[in-house]
Protein backbone atom coordinates (compact mmCIF):
# COMPACT_ATOMS: atom_id res chain seq x y z
CA UNK A 1 0.00 0.00 0.00
CA UNK A 2 1.73 3.13 -1.15
CA UNK A 3 0.62 6.55 -2.24
CA UNK A 4 -2.14 7.11 0.34
CA UNK A 5 -2.68 6.84 4.07
CA UNK A 6 -5.08 4.77 6.18
CA UNK A 7 -7.17 7.82 7.05
CA UNK A 8 -7.45 8.82 3.39
CA UNK A 9 -8.63 5.35 2.40
CA UNK A 10 -11.15 5.28 5.28
CA UNK A 11 -12.62 8.66 4.33
CA UNK A 12 -12.95 7.62 0.68
CA UNK A 13 -14.30 4.13 1.46
CA UNK A 14 -17.01 5.66 3.65
CA UNK A 15 -17.69 8.48 1.23
CA UNK A 16 -18.32 5.92 -1.53
CA UNK A 17 -21.13 4.39 0.57
CA UNK A 18 -23.10 7.67 0.55
CA UNK A 19 -25.54 8.34 -2.28
CA UNK A 20 -27.41 11.38 -3.57
CA UNK A 21 -30.64 11.73 -1.65
CA UNK A 22 -29.24 10.28 1.59
CA UNK A 23 -29.80 12.28 4.77
CA UNK A 24 -26.56 11.91 6.66
CA UNK A 25 -25.79 12.65 10.32
CA UNK A 26 -22.06 13.09 10.89
CA UNK A 27 -20.10 12.97 14.13
CA UNK A 28 -16.65 14.34 14.97
CA UNK A 29 -13.34 13.11 13.47
CA UNK A 30 -13.11 10.80 10.44
CA UNK A 31 -16.92 10.98 10.18
CA UNK A 32 -16.59 14.68 9.40
CA UNK A 33 -13.95 13.98 6.78
CA UNK A 34 -16.11 11.31 5.13
CA UNK A 35 -19.13 13.63 5.10
CA UNK A 36 -17.25 16.55 3.56
CA UNK A 37 -15.60 14.23 1.03
CA UNK A 38 -18.92 12.66 0.03
CA UNK A 39 -20.42 16.12 -0.48
CA UNK A 40 -17.55 17.09 -2.82
CA UNK A 41 -17.13 13.86 -4.77
CA UNK A 42 -19.81 11.20 -4.53
CA UNK A 43 -23.06 12.69 -3.38
CA UNK A 44 -23.44 16.44 -3.87
CA UNK A 45 -27.19 15.82 -3.61
CA UNK A 46 -26.96 14.26 -0.15
CA UNK A 47 -28.00 16.35 2.85
CA UNK A 48 -25.64 16.46 5.82
CA UNK A 49 -26.68 17.50 9.28
CA UNK A 50 -25.16 17.67 12.74
CA UNK A 51 -26.47 16.95 16.23
CA UNK A 52 -25.74 20.53 17.24
CA UNK A 53 -28.54 21.70 14.93
CA UNK A 54 -26.88 22.72 11.63
CA UNK A 55 -28.92 21.37 8.72
CA UNK A 56 -27.28 21.15 5.27
CA UNK A 57 -24.31 23.55 5.69
CA UNK A 58 -22.28 24.39 2.59
CA UNK A 59 -19.15 22.75 4.08
CA UNK A 60 -16.85 25.16 2.23
CA UNK A 61 -14.31 24.60 5.02
CA UNK A 62 -13.96 21.32 6.90
CA UNK A 63 -15.62 21.50 10.33
CA UNK A 64 -13.27 20.11 12.96
CA UNK A 65 -16.08 18.98 15.25
CA UNK A 66 -19.87 19.12 15.31
CA UNK A 67 -19.55 22.26 17.46
CA UNK A 68 -17.51 24.11 14.83
CA UNK A 69 -19.06 27.37 13.53
CA UNK A 70 -18.54 25.86 10.05
CA UNK A 71 -21.56 23.57 10.62
CA UNK A 72 -23.74 26.71 11.00
CA UNK A 73 -22.62 28.41 7.82
CA UNK A 74 -24.59 28.33 4.58
CA UNK A 75 -27.22 26.05 6.13
CA UNK A 76 -30.89 25.74 5.21
CA UNK A 77 -31.78 26.18 8.88
CA UNK A 78 -29.92 26.56 12.14
CA UNK A 79 -31.69 24.88 15.04
CA UNK A 80 -30.54 23.14 18.24
CA UNK A 81 -29.95 19.70 19.70
CA UNK A 82 -33.55 18.64 20.21
CA UNK A 83 -34.57 19.57 16.66
CA UNK A 84 -31.55 17.90 15.10
CA UNK A 85 -31.66 14.73 17.19
CA UNK A 86 -35.40 14.32 16.65
CA UNK A 87 -34.79 14.33 12.88
CA UNK A 88 -32.60 11.23 13.27
CA UNK A 89 -35.57 9.03 14.07
CA UNK A 90 -38.21 10.91 12.11
CA UNK A 91 -40.61 8.41 10.58
CA UNK A 92 -40.61 10.15 7.17
CA UNK A 93 -36.84 10.14 6.80
CA UNK A 94 -34.20 7.56 5.96
CA UNK A 95 -31.19 8.76 7.91
CA UNK A 96 -27.63 7.42 7.98
CA UNK A 97 -25.31 8.20 10.89
CA UNK A 98 -21.51 8.29 10.64
CA UNK A 99 -19.92 7.49 14.01
CA UNK A 100 -16.37 6.96 15.23
CA UNK A 101 -15.70 4.46 18.01
CA UNK A 102 -12.96 3.18 20.30
CA UNK A 103 -14.29 -0.40 20.57
CA UNK A 104 -16.72 -2.52 18.54
CA UNK A 105 -18.09 -6.05 18.89
CA UNK A 106 -19.27 -8.54 16.26
CA UNK A 107 -22.80 -7.10 16.27
CA UNK A 108 -21.63 -3.55 15.71
CA UNK A 109 -22.29 -2.31 19.26
CA UNK A 110 -19.97 0.62 20.08
CA UNK A 111 -18.02 1.88 23.07
CA UNK A 112 -16.94 5.54 23.24
CA UNK A 113 -17.16 5.86 27.03
CA UNK A 114 -14.37 4.04 28.86
CA UNK A 115 -12.04 1.06 29.26
CA UNK A 116 -12.00 -0.95 32.47
CA UNK A 117 -14.45 -0.39 35.32
CA UNK A 118 -16.97 2.31 34.45
CA UNK A 119 -16.72 4.04 37.83
CA UNK A 120 -12.92 4.06 37.98
CA UNK A 121 -11.84 3.56 34.36
CA UNK A 122 -8.32 2.77 33.16
CA UNK A 123 -9.04 5.08 30.22
CA UNK A 124 -11.86 7.56 29.95
CA UNK A 125 -13.09 8.60 26.48
CA UNK A 126 -15.37 11.59 25.80
CA UNK A 127 -18.64 9.66 26.19
CA UNK A 128 -21.76 9.21 24.08
CA UNK A 129 -22.37 12.72 22.80
CA UNK A 130 -25.07 12.06 20.21
CA UNK A 131 -23.76 8.58 19.30
CA UNK A 132 -26.12 6.63 21.57
CA UNK A 133 -29.01 8.66 20.12
CA UNK A 134 -27.93 8.11 16.52
CA UNK A 135 -27.42 4.39 17.11
CA UNK A 136 -30.90 4.14 18.69
CA UNK A 137 -32.85 6.23 16.20
CA UNK A 138 -31.16 6.50 12.76
CA UNK A 139 -32.15 4.20 9.90
CA UNK A 140 -28.57 2.98 9.61
CA UNK A 141 -25.09 3.49 11.08
CA UNK A 142 -21.68 3.50 9.40
CA UNK A 143 -18.91 3.39 11.99
CA UNK A 144 -15.16 4.05 11.86
CA UNK A 145 -12.52 2.24 13.85
CA UNK A 146 -8.88 1.34 13.53
CA UNK A 147 -8.55 -2.38 12.85
CA UNK A 148 -6.85 -3.72 15.98
CA UNK A 149 -7.56 -6.71 18.21
CA UNK A 150 -7.98 -4.50 21.27
CA UNK A 151 -10.71 -2.56 19.44
CA UNK A 152 -12.52 -5.49 17.72
CA UNK A 153 -13.44 -7.29 20.93
CA UNK A 154 -15.65 -10.19 22.07
CA UNK A 155 -17.13 -8.03 24.81
CA UNK A 156 -17.21 -4.25 25.06
CA UNK A 157 -16.00 -2.64 28.30
CA UNK A 158 -19.06 -0.34 28.08
CA UNK A 159 -21.92 -0.45 25.57
CA UNK A 160 -22.48 3.21 24.65
CA UNK A 161 -24.33 2.79 21.36
CA UNK A 162 -26.50 -0.17 20.44
CA UNK A 163 -25.90 -1.90 17.12
CA UNK A 164 -27.49 -5.26 16.35
CA UNK A 165 -27.27 -5.85 20.15
CA UNK A 166 -26.97 -9.65 20.54
CA UNK A 167 -27.72 -10.47 16.91
CA UNK A 168 -30.81 -11.87 15.19
CA UNK A 169 -33.90 -9.83 16.04
CA UNK A 170 -32.63 -8.82 19.51
CA UNK A 171 -32.40 -5.15 18.51
CA UNK A 172 -36.06 -5.04 17.53
CA UNK A 173 -37.02 -6.85 20.74
CA UNK A 174 -35.27 -4.11 22.76
CA UNK A 175 -37.92 -1.74 21.43
CA UNK A 176 -35.87 -0.29 18.58
CA UNK A 177 -37.96 -1.11 15.52
CA UNK A 178 -35.65 0.43 12.93
CA UNK A 179 -31.99 1.09 12.28
CA UNK A 180 -28.87 -0.92 13.02
CA UNK A 181 -25.32 -0.95 11.66
CA UNK A 182 -24.82 -0.98 7.88
CA UNK A 183 -21.03 -1.01 7.62
CA UNK A 184 -17.82 -0.66 9.61
CA UNK A 185 -15.04 1.18 7.82
CA UNK A 186 -11.55 0.35 9.09
CA UNK A 187 -8.01 1.03 7.92
CA UNK A 188 -7.90 -2.48 6.39
CA UNK A 189 -11.32 -2.93 4.80
CA UNK A 190 -15.08 -2.63 5.12
CA UNK A 191 -17.16 -4.99 7.25
CA UNK A 192 -20.89 -5.56 6.80
CA UNK A 193 -23.52 -7.61 8.64
CA UNK A 194 -25.15 -10.92 7.70
CA UNK A 195 -28.85 -11.70 7.68
CA UNK A 196 -30.43 -13.04 9.79
CA UNK A 197 -27.60 -13.52 12.33
CA UNK A 198 -26.46 -9.85 12.13
CA UNK A 199 -22.87 -10.98 12.64
CA UNK A 200 -20.06 -8.96 11.11
CA UNK A 201 -18.34 -10.28 7.95
CA UNK A 202 -15.61 -8.90 5.73
CA UNK A 203 -17.22 -7.33 2.65
CA UNK A 204 -14.11 -5.84 1.12
CA UNK A 205 -10.42 -5.41 1.82
CA UNK A 206 -8.30 -2.55 0.64
CA UNK A 207 -5.79 -3.07 -2.19
CA UNK A 208 -2.87 -5.21 -1.08
CA UNK A 209 -4.31 -6.11 2.34
CA UNK A 210 -4.29 -9.91 2.83
CA UNK A 211 -7.30 -11.44 4.62
CA UNK A 212 -4.83 -12.92 7.14
CA UNK A 213 -3.96 -9.42 8.33
CA UNK A 214 -7.63 -8.71 8.92
CA UNK A 215 -8.14 -11.99 10.79
CA UNK A 216 -5.08 -11.33 12.94
CA UNK A 217 -6.41 -7.92 13.91
CA UNK A 218 -9.98 -8.95 14.72
CA UNK A 219 -10.64 -10.20 18.25
CA UNK A 220 -13.45 -12.57 17.21
CA UNK A 221 -14.01 -15.03 14.35
CA UNK A 222 -15.12 -13.33 11.16
CA UNK A 223 -16.18 -14.71 7.76
CA UNK A 224 -13.78 -13.49 5.07
CA UNK A 225 -14.93 -15.82 2.29
CA UNK A 226 -16.91 -13.18 0.39
CA UNK A 227 -14.37 -10.36 0.55
CA UNK A 228 -13.60 -8.52 -2.65
CA UNK A 229 -10.72 -6.12 -3.19
CA UNK A 230 -11.70 -2.42 -3.18
CA UNK A 231 -10.72 -0.03 -5.91
CA UNK A 232 -7.69 2.00 -4.83
CA UNK A 233 -8.19 5.75 -4.50
CA UNK A 234 -7.91 7.56 -7.83
CA UNK A 235 -5.56 10.50 -8.26
CA UNK A 236 -8.62 12.73 -8.57
CA UNK A 237 -10.16 11.49 -5.30
CA UNK A 238 -6.90 12.03 -3.43
CA UNK A 239 -6.44 15.49 -4.94
CA UNK A 240 -9.90 16.63 -3.81
CA UNK A 241 -9.45 15.10 -0.37
CA UNK A 242 -6.02 16.67 0.21
CA UNK A 243 -6.34 20.00 -1.58
CA UNK A 244 -10.00 20.89 -1.09
CA UNK A 245 -11.44 18.95 1.85
CA UNK A 246 -8.60 19.03 4.39
CA UNK A 247 -5.74 21.20 3.09
CA UNK A 248 -4.63 21.97 6.68
CA UNK A 249 -4.51 18.25 7.64
CA UNK A 250 -6.82 18.84 10.58
CA UNK A 251 -8.12 15.28 10.50
CA UNK A 252 -6.19 13.66 7.63
CA UNK A 253 -3.06 11.82 8.61
CA UNK B 1 -31.16 54.82 31.86
CA UNK B 2 -32.35 51.54 30.47
CA UNK B 3 -34.63 48.69 31.59
CA UNK B 4 -31.70 46.51 32.60
CA UNK B 5 -29.80 48.72 35.02
CA UNK B 6 -30.65 46.42 37.92
CA UNK B 7 -29.55 43.31 35.99
CA UNK B 8 -26.41 44.61 34.35
CA UNK B 9 -23.33 43.59 36.36
CA UNK B 10 -19.73 42.47 36.16
CA UNK B 11 -18.88 38.75 36.01
CA UNK B 12 -17.52 39.09 39.56
CA UNK B 13 -20.81 40.49 40.89
CA UNK B 14 -22.89 37.91 39.00
CA UNK B 15 -20.88 35.04 40.49
CA UNK B 16 -20.84 36.53 44.01
CA UNK B 17 -24.56 37.17 43.95
CA UNK B 18 -25.88 34.02 42.29
CA UNK B 19 -23.43 31.11 42.47
CA UNK B 20 -23.03 29.48 45.86
CA UNK B 21 -20.83 26.57 46.81
CA UNK B 22 -22.68 23.36 45.94
CA UNK B 23 -24.95 24.98 43.33
CA UNK B 24 -26.20 23.00 40.36
CA UNK B 25 -25.08 24.87 37.24
CA UNK B 26 -25.83 24.19 33.57
CA UNK B 27 -23.25 25.18 30.98
CA UNK B 28 -24.41 26.67 27.69
CA UNK B 29 -22.59 26.29 24.40
CA UNK B 30 -21.08 23.10 22.97
CA UNK B 31 -17.47 21.76 23.00
CA UNK B 32 -15.51 24.54 21.23
CA UNK B 33 -18.41 26.93 20.73
CA UNK B 34 -20.04 29.71 22.75
CA UNK B 35 -18.85 28.51 26.16
CA UNK B 36 -19.65 31.04 28.92
CA UNK B 37 -15.93 31.54 29.58
CA UNK B 38 -15.94 35.01 31.13
CA UNK B 39 -18.27 33.81 33.89
CA UNK B 40 -16.60 30.38 34.18
CA UNK B 41 -13.18 32.02 34.66
CA UNK B 42 -14.68 34.21 37.37
CA UNK B 43 -16.14 31.15 39.14
CA UNK B 44 -12.64 29.66 39.17
CA UNK B 45 -11.11 32.98 40.28
CA UNK B 46 -13.49 33.25 43.23
CA UNK B 47 -12.78 29.65 44.20
CA UNK B 48 -16.39 28.44 44.23
CA UNK B 49 -16.48 24.80 45.37
CA UNK B 50 -18.55 21.62 45.01
CA UNK B 51 -20.47 22.66 41.91
CA UNK B 52 -22.78 20.07 40.37
CA UNK B 53 -22.40 20.67 36.63
CA UNK B 54 -25.06 19.54 34.16
CA UNK B 55 -24.40 19.71 30.41
CA UNK B 56 -24.68 17.78 27.15
CA UNK B 57 -21.45 17.88 25.11
CA UNK B 58 -19.05 20.28 26.64
CA UNK B 59 -15.44 21.30 26.36
CA UNK B 60 -13.57 24.30 27.57
CA UNK B 61 -15.65 25.67 30.47
CA UNK B 62 -16.26 22.13 31.73
CA UNK B 63 -12.57 21.29 31.70
CA UNK B 64 -11.46 24.56 33.25
CA UNK B 65 -13.95 24.32 36.14
CA UNK B 66 -13.03 20.70 36.86
CA UNK B 67 -9.31 21.48 36.64
CA UNK B 68 -9.68 24.45 38.98
CA UNK B 69 -11.24 22.20 41.61
CA UNK B 70 -14.69 23.84 41.48
CA UNK B 71 -16.65 20.67 40.64
CA UNK B 72 -17.59 17.67 42.74
CA UNK B 73 -20.47 16.24 40.64
CA UNK B 74 -21.05 16.08 36.93
CA UNK B 75 -23.85 14.86 34.66
CA UNK B 76 -22.83 14.98 31.02
CA UNK B 77 -22.99 13.38 27.59
CA UNK B 78 -19.51 14.19 26.30
CA UNK B 79 -16.30 15.95 27.28
CA UNK B 80 -14.09 16.79 24.30
CA UNK B 81 -12.56 19.61 22.29
CA UNK B 82 -11.91 18.08 18.85
CA UNK B 83 -8.27 17.82 17.81
CA UNK B 84 -7.18 20.02 20.73
CA UNK B 85 -8.42 17.50 23.28
CA UNK B 86 -10.26 14.44 21.87
CA UNK B 87 -11.18 13.76 25.52
CA UNK B 88 -11.11 16.82 27.79
CA UNK B 89 -7.89 16.52 29.75
CA UNK B 90 -8.68 17.63 33.31
CA UNK B 91 -12.08 15.92 33.00
CA UNK B 92 -10.32 12.69 32.09
CA UNK B 93 -7.89 13.06 34.97
CA UNK B 94 -10.74 13.69 37.42
CA UNK B 95 -12.73 10.64 36.27
CA UNK B 96 -9.78 8.24 36.07
CA UNK B 97 -8.50 9.30 39.49
CA UNK B 98 -11.81 9.33 41.34
CA UNK B 99 -11.81 13.08 42.00
CA UNK B 100 -15.45 13.69 41.04
CA UNK B 101 -18.75 11.82 40.92
CA UNK B 102 -20.09 11.52 37.40
CA UNK B 103 -23.07 10.17 35.52
CA UNK B 104 -23.25 9.63 31.75
CA UNK B 105 -26.22 10.37 29.56
CA UNK B 106 -26.51 11.08 25.79
CA UNK B 107 -26.93 14.47 24.13
CA UNK B 108 -30.58 13.89 23.33
CA UNK B 109 -31.26 12.62 26.85
CA UNK B 110 -29.60 15.62 28.51
CA UNK B 111 -31.36 18.08 26.19
CA UNK B 112 -34.72 16.43 26.84
CA UNK B 113 -34.07 16.55 30.59
CA UNK B 114 -33.62 20.34 30.35
CA UNK B 115 -36.76 20.55 28.23
CA UNK B 116 -38.70 18.60 30.89
CA UNK B 117 -37.47 21.06 33.51
CA UNK B 118 -38.56 23.94 31.29
CA UNK B 119 -41.97 22.34 30.73
CA UNK B 120 -42.50 21.79 34.45
CA UNK B 121 -42.95 18.02 34.14
CA UNK B 122 -40.97 15.65 36.34
CA UNK B 123 -39.81 13.30 33.56
CA UNK B 124 -39.87 12.87 29.81
CA UNK B 125 -39.91 9.73 27.61
CA UNK B 126 -37.54 8.85 24.79
CA UNK B 127 -36.57 5.80 22.76
CA UNK B 128 -32.91 6.70 22.91
CA UNK B 129 -30.55 4.42 24.81
CA UNK B 130 -32.61 1.20 25.05
CA UNK B 131 -30.22 -1.73 25.53
CA UNK B 132 -27.19 0.47 26.26
CA UNK B 133 -25.03 0.78 29.35
CA UNK B 134 -25.97 4.46 29.35
CA UNK B 135 -29.29 3.39 30.84
CA UNK B 136 -28.09 0.20 32.58
CA UNK B 137 -25.28 1.65 34.71
CA UNK B 138 -25.79 4.34 37.33
CA UNK B 139 -22.86 6.68 37.84
CA UNK B 140 -23.82 8.36 41.11
CA UNK B 141 -23.70 6.28 44.32
CA UNK B 142 -27.05 5.43 46.00
CA UNK B 143 -26.09 7.58 49.03
CA UNK B 144 -26.65 10.88 47.22
CA UNK B 145 -29.89 9.90 45.47
CA UNK B 146 -32.06 11.50 48.13
CA UNK B 147 -30.38 14.89 47.93
CA UNK B 148 -31.98 17.95 46.38
CA UNK B 149 -31.36 18.20 42.64
CA UNK B 150 -30.21 14.58 42.33
CA UNK B 151 -32.65 12.24 40.58
CA UNK B 152 -33.84 9.31 42.72
CA UNK B 153 -32.92 7.02 39.82
CA UNK B 154 -30.83 7.68 36.71
CA UNK B 155 -33.58 6.49 34.33
CA UNK B 156 -36.60 4.17 34.35
CA UNK B 157 -37.48 1.87 31.46
CA UNK B 158 -41.27 1.56 31.28
CA UNK B 159 -43.94 0.32 28.92
CA UNK B 160 -45.88 2.80 26.81
CA UNK B 161 -49.07 3.14 28.89
CA UNK B 162 -51.15 3.94 25.77
CA UNK B 163 -50.44 0.64 24.07
CA UNK B 164 -51.07 -3.03 24.74
CA UNK B 165 -48.16 -3.95 22.50
CA UNK B 166 -44.62 -4.30 23.80
CA UNK B 167 -43.28 -0.76 23.47
CA UNK B 168 -40.57 0.11 26.02
CA UNK B 169 -39.56 3.74 26.56
CA UNK B 170 -36.81 5.37 28.59
CA UNK B 171 -38.12 7.82 31.21
CA UNK B 172 -35.61 10.59 31.91
CA UNK B 173 -35.74 12.72 35.09
CA UNK B 174 -36.17 16.47 34.59
CA UNK B 175 -33.33 18.88 35.35
CA UNK B 176 -33.99 22.13 37.20
CA UNK B 177 -30.55 23.67 37.76
CA UNK B 178 -30.01 26.47 40.27
CA UNK B 179 -28.22 28.53 37.67
CA UNK B 180 -27.93 28.46 33.86
CA UNK B 181 -24.92 30.12 32.21
CA UNK B 182 -25.49 31.32 28.66
CA UNK B 183 -23.20 33.31 26.39
CA UNK B 184 -25.17 35.09 23.65
CA UNK B 185 -24.26 37.39 20.80
CA UNK B 186 -26.73 40.15 21.70
CA UNK B 187 -28.81 41.42 24.57
CA UNK B 188 -31.13 44.37 24.07
CA UNK B 189 -31.18 47.17 26.61
CA UNK B 190 -34.68 45.90 27.35
CA UNK B 191 -33.17 42.51 28.38
CA UNK B 192 -34.19 40.51 25.30
CA UNK B 193 -31.60 37.84 24.40
CA UNK B 194 -30.56 36.85 20.88
CA UNK B 195 -28.39 33.84 20.10
CA UNK B 196 -27.30 33.59 16.46
CA UNK B 197 -26.00 30.49 14.68
CA UNK B 198 -26.97 27.36 16.60
CA UNK B 199 -28.71 27.63 19.96
CA UNK B 200 -27.64 24.07 21.03
CA UNK B 201 -29.79 23.49 24.16
CA UNK B 202 -29.18 26.93 25.66
CA UNK B 203 -32.81 28.02 25.49
CA UNK B 204 -34.07 24.85 27.22
CA UNK B 205 -31.31 25.19 29.81
CA UNK B 206 -32.24 28.81 30.55
CA UNK B 207 -35.94 27.97 30.82
CA UNK B 208 -35.25 25.06 33.20
CA UNK B 209 -33.12 27.05 35.67
CA UNK B 210 -33.98 29.13 38.74
CA UNK B 211 -31.45 31.83 37.85
CA UNK B 212 -30.21 32.74 34.37
CA UNK B 213 -26.92 34.58 33.85
CA UNK B 214 -26.44 35.78 30.27
CA UNK B 215 -23.11 37.18 29.14
CA UNK B 216 -23.03 38.79 25.71
CA UNK B 217 -20.87 40.28 23.00
CA UNK B 218 -22.98 43.39 22.50
CA UNK B 219 -25.73 45.30 24.24
CA UNK B 220 -27.93 46.90 21.62
CA UNK B 221 -30.84 49.35 21.82
CA UNK B 222 -34.35 48.01 22.32
CA UNK B 223 -35.34 49.43 18.95
CA UNK B 224 -32.67 47.29 17.27
CA UNK B 225 -33.39 43.97 19.00
CA UNK B 226 -37.16 44.39 18.51
CA UNK B 227 -36.84 45.12 14.81
CA UNK B 228 -36.52 41.39 14.12
CA UNK B 229 -38.19 39.60 17.05
CA UNK B 230 -38.41 36.32 15.08
CA UNK B 231 -34.66 35.99 15.62
CA UNK B 232 -34.76 36.40 19.41
CA UNK B 233 -34.17 33.61 21.91
CA UNK B 234 -35.33 34.63 25.41
CA UNK B 235 -37.64 37.35 26.76
CA UNK B 236 -36.27 39.78 29.38
CA UNK B 237 -38.24 38.41 32.33
CA UNK B 238 -36.42 35.05 32.24
CA UNK B 239 -33.02 36.68 32.67
CA UNK B 240 -31.63 37.57 36.10
CA UNK B 241 -28.15 38.88 35.34
CA UNK B 242 -26.66 40.41 32.21
CA UNK B 243 -22.90 40.58 31.80
CA UNK B 244 -21.41 42.60 28.97
CA UNK B 245 -18.35 40.53 28.03
CA UNK B 246 -16.97 41.03 24.51
CA UNK B 247 -14.93 37.94 23.52
CA UNK B 248 -16.63 36.32 26.50
CA UNK B 249 -16.49 32.86 24.89
CA UNK B 250 -12.76 32.94 24.14
CA UNK B 251 -10.95 30.55 23.46
CA UNK B 252 -14.15 28.95 22.07
CA UNK B 253 -15.97 30.36 19.04
CA UNK B 254 -18.88 32.77 18.87
CA UNK B 255 -20.65 32.55 15.51
CA UNK B 256 -20.62 35.82 13.60
CA UNK B 257 -18.07 37.38 15.98
CA UNK B 258 -14.97 35.18 16.20
CA UNK B 259 -13.59 31.70 15.66
CA UNK B 260 -12.12 29.34 18.24
CA UNK B 261 -8.50 30.13 19.10
CA UNK B 262 -6.25 27.24 17.97
CA UNK B 263 -3.17 28.88 19.51
CA UNK B 264 -4.71 29.10 22.96
CA UNK B 265 -6.40 25.69 22.77
CA UNK B 266 -3.03 24.12 21.88
CA UNK B 267 -1.38 25.98 24.74
CA UNK B 268 -4.16 24.77 27.03
CA UNK B 269 -3.70 21.17 25.87
CA UNK B 270 -0.02 21.20 26.77
CA UNK B 271 -0.67 22.89 30.12
CA UNK B 272 -3.55 20.61 31.11
CA UNK B 273 -1.54 17.46 30.46
CA UNK B 274 0.76 17.98 33.43
CA UNK B 275 -0.11 18.95 37.02
CA UNK B 276 2.67 21.47 37.42
CA UNK B 277 2.05 23.15 34.06
CA UNK B 278 -1.62 23.18 34.87
CA UNK B 279 -1.09 25.11 38.11
CA UNK B 280 1.04 27.57 36.15
CA UNK B 281 -1.72 27.97 33.57
CA UNK B 282 -4.32 28.74 36.25
CA UNK B 283 -1.96 31.21 37.87
CA UNK B 284 -1.16 32.97 34.61
CA UNK B 285 -4.57 33.05 32.92
CA UNK B 286 -7.09 32.94 35.79
CA UNK B 287 -5.83 33.84 39.27
CA UNK B 288 -3.18 36.25 38.02
CA UNK B 289 -5.63 38.40 36.03
CA UNK B 290 -8.17 40.44 37.99
CA UNK B 291 -10.91 40.64 35.34
CA UNK B 292 -12.15 39.62 31.92
CA UNK B 293 -10.76 42.87 30.47
CA UNK B 294 -7.32 42.09 31.87
CA UNK B 295 -7.57 38.57 30.42
CA UNK B 296 -8.31 39.97 26.97
CA UNK B 297 -5.43 42.38 27.24
CA UNK B 298 -3.17 39.44 27.98
CA UNK B 299 -4.49 37.50 24.96
CA UNK B 300 -3.73 40.57 22.86
CA UNK B 301 -5.29 42.42 19.96
CA UNK B 302 -3.23 40.66 17.31
CA UNK B 303 -4.65 37.27 18.28
CA UNK B 304 -8.20 38.55 18.64
CA UNK B 305 -8.04 40.27 15.24
CA UNK B 306 -6.92 37.05 13.52
CA UNK B 307 -9.95 35.23 14.96
CA UNK B 308 -12.49 37.79 13.74
CA UNK B 309 -15.36 36.15 11.84
CA UNK B 310 -16.18 36.88 8.25
CA UNK B 311 -19.60 38.60 8.44
CA UNK B 312 -21.11 36.42 5.74
CA UNK B 313 -19.62 33.06 6.72
CA UNK B 314 -19.70 33.49 10.51
CA UNK B 315 -16.17 32.13 11.08
CA UNK B 316 -12.59 33.23 10.32
CA UNK B 317 -12.10 32.14 6.71
CA UNK B 318 -8.77 30.39 6.13
CA UNK B 319 -7.75 30.55 9.80
CA UNK B 320 -4.78 28.29 10.56
CA UNK B 321 -6.51 25.73 12.76
CA UNK B 322 -3.65 23.26 13.26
Amino acid sequence: MTGYTDTEMMALAAGRLIKDGDIVFAGTGVSMLAATTAKRIYAPGAVFFFETGGIDPDLRELPMTVGDPRVMSGTSINTGLIDALSLLGHRKLRTIALLGTAQIDRYGNLNTTSLGDYHRPATRFPGSGGACDAASCASGVISFVKHEKRRFVEKLDYLTSVGWYRGGDSRRRLGLPRGGPIAVVTNLGVMKFDDPTKEMYLACRYPGVPVETILENTGFPVDVSRAVETEPPSAEELKILRDEVDPQRLILQ
Amino acid sequence: MSDIDDKLMSPADAVRRFIENGAQVSLGGFTINRNPMAVACEIARQGVRDLHLVCHSHGQALDLLIGAGCVSRLELAYGGNGRYAPTCIRFRDAVENNKILFEDYSNYQMSLRFLAGALGVSYIPSKSGLGSDVIRLEGFPPGIRKERNVASKKVVVAQNPFSNDDDPVVLLPALTPDVALVHAQYVGDDGTVRITGLSFADIEQAKSADVVIVSCEEIVPRSVIRRDPDANSLPPFLVDAIVHAPHGAHPTACYGFYDYDPGHLNLYRVAAGDDENWRAYLEKWIYGVPSHEAYLEKIGDTVLRALRADPERGYAVGLDRK
